[in-house]
This record gives structure tokens, sequence and C-alpha cells, in this order.
């Protein structure tokens, strides 16, 4: 009787076990690295702007208060794009002939608000509250990166709902304290972080990290003092992770 | 075929292959955006359904009163009395969480022209603020005999080219201010031998002077003044007229 199968039949096998065993991961891997990387996050991608604005240069370099554009961060659920009166506030004094400042002259005068391109948005399902998270200690940078080191405008983080709950399943990680100002309230520290990165005061090691954009992670050694921070600051746990929390 | 259809079981299996496929295709078919982006306004986003300039919301009419914000309490709103002279008094009680409440707010909206001390010599006036008048400096004996009202007035309205702050802060805030610009001008003016002694221990470990900061020259010089609004002359008169778009906090930042 005649052999079924030549010895070239070895290396199919081989190969098709391999393939059938590999290339449906790989597909899979590579799908979900295109649709979580930047391509389709657009996350560290400047986007262009009417004007171009640097928050490098306001919010570092400058040393204006992040809430002098955004008022609506401390008590909205939005913190709010400035209106064109905010930038002529200085600007109808200051660079009044620069041609990076036409676009708002321009609104300025025919009295029509400038279209800016929005960089950070979360689907209409996701009720977001800026408020309640600098009320608790999350700084600026630990959702937009590093904003102090901007110049246009990039998403700092993708917004996936994994990310969100990265921190909702234990924000003793990343609540920020300064301990250099222990009288402040949350909310003033975390402003107060960007006075202090202005200032060129000496930061921690955790601070120099989120002033860089890296997540602000609590070494091991100090959990437990994220843990009474937690406590401290009224944050129940078991309730961040309800659905209705984000999506009411 | 025929054989297979006449069993009673085999007519539920096609059923249930049958419904299976429609279900499958309505599930594939349904995949769409619909509520990742809703058919609703958002606080400043763009939207093509209703106004033909795609804003979610109208400029306010001149003398618009926002809802709740009637001027009941005249001089608490403006800063002046009934006769239409600036206030004398607080309107209300003067304590250390309203005035601690006003350096907070100071330091976010006056410090960037007025200086941390409110000397005027903010880093916004150092950068050319001071070319077309100085920035007010609320050392002066002009200002430290002004009423108090108008502190509250000139941050709700504007002066000279100062813009109006009334979008932006609230009346009880704009109080909270005007208590820290007093705080600011008596403490400006108080001898150090009048601080209680341990205070005067930790004020002298300071050692801080105004100038310190300053730099040795002007920085960065501004270009020539451009005129904005040649008719109706200097451009911090013209108040906004309706084109604020920050979202206003009268929802309690509900949706």
């Amino acid at each position: 009787m005649a052999q079924i199968f030549k010895p070239a039949m070895n290396t199919v096998c081989t190969v098709s076990i391999f393939v059938g065993a590999v290339v449906p991961f790989a597909i899979l891997f590579t799908g979900s690295r295109i649709t979580r990387g930047p391509l389709n996050t657009k996350v560290e991608n400047p986007l262009d702007q009417p004007a171009p604005f640097s928050h490098k240069h306001h919010a570092y370099e400058l040393g204006l208060d992040c809430r002098f554009c955004h008022t609506g961060v401390e008590d909205n659920a939005q913190a709010g794009l400035p209106a064109t009166e905010v930038c002529m506030t200085c600007h109808s004094q200051i660079w009044t002939n620069s041609p990076n400042l036409e676009a708002i002259r321009k609104s300025w005068e025919s009295n029509t608000p400038i279209q800016w391109n929005k960089v950070n948005t979360v689907p209409d399902f996701v009720y977001f509250n800026h408020s309640i998270h600098v009320a608790r200690g999350i700084v600026c940078n630990n959702c937009h990166g590093p904003v102090n080191k901007m110049p246009m405008t990039w998403k700092g983080e993708d917004f996936r709902m994994m990310w969100c709950l990265e921190c909702h399943k234990d924000p003793s990680k990343y609540l920020y304290k300064d301990d250099a100002h222990p009288e402040l309230t949350p909310k003033q520290q975390v402003f107060n972080f960007y006075k202090k990165l202005a200032a060129g005061d000496p930061l921690t090691p955790e601070e120099q990290e989120l002033a860089d954009g890296l997540p602000q992670l609590v070494p091991p050694d100090k959990t437990h003092e994220g843990v009474a921070l937690m406590k401290e600051r009224g944050i129940n746990v078991k309730q961040l992770k309800d659905c209705y929390i984000c999506h009411h | 075929m025929a054989v297979w259809l006449d069993s009673r079981r085999g007519a539920v299996r096609a059923a249930k292959a049958l419904a299976a496929a429609i279900v499958t295709a309505a599930l594939v078919g349904g995949c769409h955006q619909d509520m990742w982006s809703q058919p609703k306004a958002k606080a400043q986003s763009k939207n093509d359904m209703v106004f033909a300039d795609s804003s979610n919301s109208r400029p306010t009419v001149p003398g618009t009163v926002a809802y709740g914000k009637a001027d009941l309490d005249h001089e608490f709103e403006t800063g002046y009395d009934r006769n239409g002279h600036l206030v004398k008094e607080f309107p209300m009680p003067v304590t250390p969480d309203l005035v601690k409440r006003g350096q907070d707010r100071f330091r976010i909206f006056c410090t960037p022209c007025h200086g941390e001390l409110g000397d005027g010599q903010g880093f916004i006036a150092k950068r050319g603020f001071t070319q077309a008048r100085p920035v007010g400096n609320y050392l002066t004996e002009r200002l430290r005999n002004m009423p108090i009202g108008h502190f509250f007035d000139v941050i709700t309205n504007g002066y000279g080219t100062m813009f109006p702050y009334r979008s932006r802060i609230v009346p009880y805030d704009r109080w909270a201010i005007a208590s820290y610009i007093r705080v600011l001008q008596v403490s400006a003016h108080t001898p150090v031998s009048e601080i209680p002694a341990d205070k005067q221990a930790e004020l002298n470990a300071m050692k801080y002077t105004p100038d310190q900061d300053a730099p040795k020259e002007l920085p960065i010089g501004p270009p020539p003044a451009r005129e904005l609004n040649a008719p109706g002359g200097q451009a911090g008169n013209r108040v906004a007229s309706g084109m604020t778009t920050i979202p206003a906090a009268t929802n309690g930042g509900r949706h």
C-alpha cells in the first residue's frame, strides 16, 4: 500500500498549525493596536486651531491660572472654553498687531464666536463632570496630559472607558496632595500645583511625573496615604464603579 | 428535504435558524453611532439643526436678567445705592471666610495685571498693558479713600482699558475680592511696629521685597498699539455685547 502522505506534508502540517494558531491572534492584536492607537484615539495629536493658542506660554511661562479662562471648572460639568472677550481682556492691549491673533480680532469685531477645534470629547452617553474631579484633588494633567508643555493643545489620554475605570476602581493612586501646602483645600492644591510649576518651586518625584504628563502613581510604600486621603475626602470607591456615575 | 420538513421537529429547527439569521442581520445592521452622537445640544457645541449660525444658544439681548438673578438687592448687585451713590459699606458681614475667598479669586483674576500686592505690577502690566495707561495701583491715596462700591463697580463694568468681569465672577465673589483689596490697602500702610510680635518675627524671616521679582528691563516689548475700535475710543469701554459663551452656572452643573 502506497504512502498516503508524502514527506513534504510534514512542512505543510507545521505551517498550517502555526498559521491557524497565530494568525487569528495576530489579526486581533493588530486590530486592537490600531483602534487603541493614536490613529483612532487622536492622542498626542495637536490639532490646528483658528488661533495658535499655547498653553505652555500662558499657563506655564506666564503663570496665568487655569480658571482665568476655564471659569466653569470649579462649579460646572464643563470647564468651558473662554469667550473672545476673555482673550481680548489682555490682547486689546498686548500683541495687538500679531497675525496669530487675527481670528480673535475678527471674532471680536464681527461679534461671532470663534469655532475652536475640539480636542477632548466623550461620547454623548457619558456625563463627565469637571467640578467633582478637581474638588477631590484630580489635577488637570492627570487626564489632559502635560498641558504645561503644550505649544498647541493635544489630547493627553485616550478617554476609553477602561482608562476611566483604572482610576474609578482605585483613585488612591491618583489623588494629589501637596505636602508643602497642607492648609489648602484639595481643589486649591490642584491649581496651586500650576503656580508652583510657573514659579519653579522644587517638586517631589510624583509632582515631577505629573508635570511631565505621566500618570501620577503613588509609590507602593505610600499606598496607605492614598487610602487615608480617600477617606478624608469622602470618596466612596464602591459607588465610583456604578454605571450611573457616568451614564445617567 | 420534504421528509425533513415533514417532521414537526424539523420545522421548529428551521424556524429557529431563520429567527437567528434575522436577529444577527438586525444586530449587524443596527451598528451605528446614534448613541455616541445624539441629536442634543451640548454646551459650546456645534449644531446645524436649529439656528442658521450653527450655535446652540442665542446671544443675550441687552438687559437680559438671568433666571433667579433679578436685581432685588440693588446694592449687592450693582455696588450703588438707589440714589446712584457708590455704597460705603459691604452689603454683607465681612468675615474671614469672605476675605479668604476674595484672596483666592484675586489670585486668579486680578494678579495678572494688578500684582500679588495690588500695586499694579502684575506680569501682564510688565509685558506692556501699561502702554495706554498705567494699571491701577490700589495702594495710592486716591484708591484707599474710594468707597468700597467703587471696586465692585470696576470689577463689574470694567474701567479704562480694564474689561468687565461680570460674566466671569459672580457678585458674591466680586465683594469678596473687594474685601481682599481693602486688606492689601491696610496691610501696605501698617507700620511693622503695629503687628503682633510673633507675626513680626515671621515677617522678618520672609525678607520679601516687592521689587525682588521685577525684571531688570522690560521683557519683550509689545508691538505698537493698534486702533481696535476706532470711533468708540478705548476698547475697554466696549462691553461684551452678548457674545459671552461661558456656560452660566445657572444649571448647577446638571445636564
